[in-house]
């Protein structure tokens, strides 16, 4: 982490976010009467990434490995214990509601599932369209015009305004939550296993929109995931987790096909081949071996 | 554990047929949209030993097909037709009672969520116990402990002497399913019907699920329904695969005629939007445009018509399944394109797909 990421992002180049020995403890409480703290989960245990302008970068680890944890804590919807988050050189770690509520502009989240993320009760035009009004960015007829422009950038159709999220199949309000994520124009974007909920055949449409949206808008991504298939089609670099920690960082094709780390490899070996012959030659393999 | 139970031995039926066969199931629900056909004419075999997967996205009917083989989806409002014949016993009509007694004891099934399968108020081992003597109350209590104890230890839980009496939050996500497994087990049934058993597990935990399956498969001759929308754990296990889409079968085959020789264009369509890390990564993700159809609004002709870049004017027509292809009587589609024409089609970029990523 050099003192240049200031400098370096006013002409556009250096790293947007830098994270450097983030930490996020729980700690376990006991006691009769008074609240004694016994231990701590280290859900994130000290983990420094940075991510440039318009890459994207990939977070892979199992389930209890710290990674949706280290998005919030970045994003500073939970407070880190300890360490630092630096934002287009700023340090935001430690900053209070009001101080942050002009960032969050820059930051959004999309998350995974579909269902319990949009307020049923709520119209697709409300929940695209409130964080503008929140922001006071845009009201009345122009906020209708640019929430519709939105719904059609992610493929869905204006006439969508009024309806609610429950007329929608899965894959049309993971669109819906892309539109709220973008509606105010963010810079960075968290996408917390954005495509684990949905149907094979719409996974890979959600993908391809978000690999579009990249090119069209100049956003940069954090691409959460347990599969690792999909995290290296679409990041550049990737960050492998295991018990809170970063155990492998590197070029996605790089950690996939070279990987260095022993928990990287085990993970790897894991994942199905999705050919009958390459499958029983690995089983074999490992039977022999 | 003794040798085969009392009931029925593992044996196929009266006549040397199938341990399992289903023919033309068909299940309807009455809803207040009218009537939804879940399942349309479904039809398979299953011999004992074999691993058999059924492969569709969610409301292709998969799920039902499976329900209805047990008996699980007899309501009021859902009309039932077709045959399911263990070893030649007809399973559609017989009595709430009867089919109990074949529930667990003959055909097990395990579901995709060991969270909400086990009741978190009981030991581990009390529901085994419990599913143990629900079948055979002459067991007494210890011995079917006993037995669940080794159980456990057979679907691998390390301790297991000890484990047994743990309460389901002491296990984790792994350790749960095997101990669905375990119950499903404790009857020594002769079929196994796995409904996405490892879709909620970490991706190192479905490698150690699925070669418990395919182990008990070899070690006891058990015959497997897996149900799976990922065609990679379809490649690591089955021996054979069908295809659903909108209710219906469109393709069905050995292993390798799906991978390789794969003839409706959905199948392209999936084996296309795979991410493989085995090969360099495509510049865009194949996919296949639209949405599954809604079964209560399914698109006349071939269901799959208007997500298909194929389509054409025979599409109109439902196609039936059949084998199109010569001395290949066991891989059966319903496409009406000529299966030289479709090798040219799938072909693209050195891969099987549906259509030029655009």
């Amino acid at each position: 982490m050099s003192d240049l990421g200031a400098s370096a992002t006013t002409n556009g180049g250096g790293p947007l976010l830098e994270v450097a020995d983030l930490v996020k403890h729980f700690p376990i409480k006991s006691g009769l009467l008074f609240d004694r703290e016994v231990d701590q989960v280290r859900a994130v245990d000290g983990i420094s990434f940075s991510v440039n302008k318009g890459e994207t970068m990939g977070l892979v680890g199992e389930s209890g490995s710290g990674k949706s944890t280290a998005c919030r804590a970045v994003l500073q919807l939970l407070k880190p214990t300890s360490g630092s988050v630096k934002f287009e050189g700023q340090e935001i770690a430690g900053l209070g509601r009001r101080e942050l509520r002009p960032l969050r502009r820059e930051m959004q989240m999309i998350f995974q599932d579909p269902y319990a993320s949009l307020n049923p009760r709520k119209r697709v035009g409300q929940i695209v369209g409130d964080q503008l009004k929140i922001q006071k960015i845009a009201s009345g007829k122009e906020l209708r015009t640019r929430v519709e422009a939105l719904l059609e950038r992610v493929g869905l159709s204006p006439e969508h305004y009024n309806r609610f999220p429950h007329e929608f199949s899965g894959g049309q309000r993971q669109r819906i939550g892309i539109a709220r994520a973008l509606a105010l124009e963010p810079k960075l974007v968290f996408c917390d296993e954005p495509v684990s909920a949905l149907d094979v055949s719409i996974q890979a449409q959600i993908v391809n929109l978000l690999d579009d949206l990249q090119d069209e808008l100049g956003l940069t991504y954090v691409f959460v995931a347990h599969d690792i298939g999909v995290v290296r089609h679409i990041s550049d670099r990737i960050a492998v987790m295991n018990h809170g920690k970063i155990v492998e960082t590197g070029d996605a094709d790089q950690v996939c096909e070279h990987p260095r780390d022993a928990y990287t490899k085990k993970l790897l070996a894991a994942v199905p081949i999705p050919d009958p012959r390459e499958s029983r030659a690995r089983r074999e393999r490992t039977t022999a071996g | 554990m003794s040798a085969t139970p009392e009931t029925a031995p593992v044996t196929p039926g009266a006549g040397g047929g199938p341990l399992l066969a289903v023919d033309d199931l068909r299940v309807g629900f009455a809803t207040e949209d009218g009537r939804l056909q879940a399942v349309d004419g479904v039809s398979f075999e299953l011999e004992a030993g074999e691993v058999l997967a059924i492969v569709g996205e969610s409301g292709s009917g998969k799920s039902v097909t499976a329900q209805t083989i047990i008996g699980l989806t007899r309501s009021p409002n859902s009309h039932i037709e077709g045959s399911v014949r263990l070893s030649g016993e007809e399973l559609t009509t017989q009595s709430e009672s009867d089919l109990q007694s074949v529930r667990g004891s003959k055909i097990a099934m395990i579901f995709q969520d060991p969270m909400t399968s086990l009741n978190p108020v009981y030991t581990v081992g009390r529901q085994i116990v419990e599913a143990i003597r629900a079948h055979d109350s002459s067991i007494d209590r210890k011995s079917a402990h006993a037995q669940a104890a080794e159980l456990l230890g057979a679907v691998g839980i390390p301790d297991a002497e000890r484990r047994v009496d743990d309460y389901p939050h002491e296990f984790s996500g792994g350790m749960r399913q095997r101990a669905m497994i375990a119950m499903g087990l404790a009857l020594e049934p002769s079929v196994l019907i796995a409904d996405e058993p490892t879709t909620a597990l970490d991706v190192t935990i479905q490698a150690q699920i699925l070669h418990l399956i395919q182990d008990l498969n070899r070690s006891r001759g058990l015959a497997t329904i897996l149900i799976t929308h990922d065609l990679g754990v379809v490649a690591e296990v089955a021996d054979r695969v069908l295809v659903m889409y909108g209710g219906k079968v469109v393709e069905e085959g050995t292993l390798d005629d799906i991978f390789y020789d794969p003839q409706h264009p959905y199948t392209w369509g999936l084996l296309g939007s795979l991410t493989r890390l085995d090969q360099p990564r495509p510049h865009r993700l194949p996919q296949i445009s639209g949405a599954p159809p809604s079964l209560l609004n399914l698109p006349k002709g071939c269901a799959f018509r208007p997500r298909c870049p194929h389509e054409f004017a025979k599409c109109a027509e439902v196609p039936g399944l059949e084998a199109r292809l010569p001395g290949e009587p066991g891989h059966r589609d319903r496409c009406w394109l000529p299966p030289e024409q479709k090798r040219k089609l799938r072909e693209i970029g050195g891969r099987i797909g549906l259509e030029e990523p655009a």
